[in-house]
């Protein structure tokens, strides 16, 4: 899973894999991301999921090969 | 409609993203240019930090381009360059150059393309002070509709 600004620097890492049963959907991702980084929790809910360079809704189903983006709020310009 | 889009460490080149989108049918070229300012609620900015999602914002790119052309179907060129890493105050850190006949469409243009690269771009700020930083969050950015053109 790919972290963006503030939520790479909640998580401490650019880069993050979580170990979960596929198919999954994009809003049970955000909410195992949650539970491992509880620091992430205000900020997820105002981010949203990118699957395969794609905005997805949270009832999009993710599988393991899957390229998965959390994308904050943006502040480009 | 031609298009330049650049995404890049490197400080941004004004002339440069003008020479893209000149051309001997345009009357007007508008170009915006954001800079870096040096404070934010009184505090002093030392600098800023810029991080991209590049593949998603090189597409991202593409539809501003994309959604530009069908609205000023005149527009000849467009010219979006955006600046990552770490950039100083006062330096520029997003460029959006716009070709036209005229100049009502290019300055049209010019300004729907830097409202759009802010509610979009998945690009992400960081003002750093001398006692630590915050990152920024654009008014414009569209989050219920994920960036979806208007």
């Amino acid at each position: 899973m790919l972290l963006f600004g503030p939520a790479r620097e909640a998580v401490g890492r650019s880069r993050t894999v979580m170990e979960l049963p596929t198919p999954v959907t994009a809003a049970k991702v955000v909410d195992a991301l949650s539970t491992a980084y509880p620091n992430l929790t205000p900020l997820l809910g105002r981010s949203r999921v990118v699957v395969n360079r794609r905005y997805v809704d949270g009832d999009a189903s993710i599988g393991p090969d899957d390229e998965v983006a959390i994308i904050p709020p943006v502040s480009g310009g | 409609m031609r298009t330049v889009f650049e995404i890049t460490d490197r400080p941004l080149d004004v002339a440069g993203v003008i020479g893209g989108v000149a051309d001997s049918a345009a009357g007007a070229i508008a170009v915006f240019a954001g800079a870096t300012r040096k404070s934010f609620e009184g505090k002093a900015v030392r600098h800023l930090e810029y991080e991209a999602y590049a593949p998603l914002a090189e597409r991202a790119l593409e539809e501003i381009g994309t959604e530009i052309a069908l609205k000023w179907p005149q527009t000849i060129g467009l010219a979006i360059a955006h600046r990552l890493g770490t950039v100083d105050v006062g330096e520029v850190s997003v460029l959006v150059a716009v070709s036209a006949p005229h100049r009502r469409e290019a300055f049209a243009a010019c300004e729907y393309g830097i409202d759009r690269l802010k509610a979009v771009l998945p690009v992400w700020k960081k003002e750093v002070f001398v006692d630590g930083g915050v990152w920024k969050e654009n008014p414009e950015w569209e989050r219920e509709r994920g960036g979806e053109p208007p």
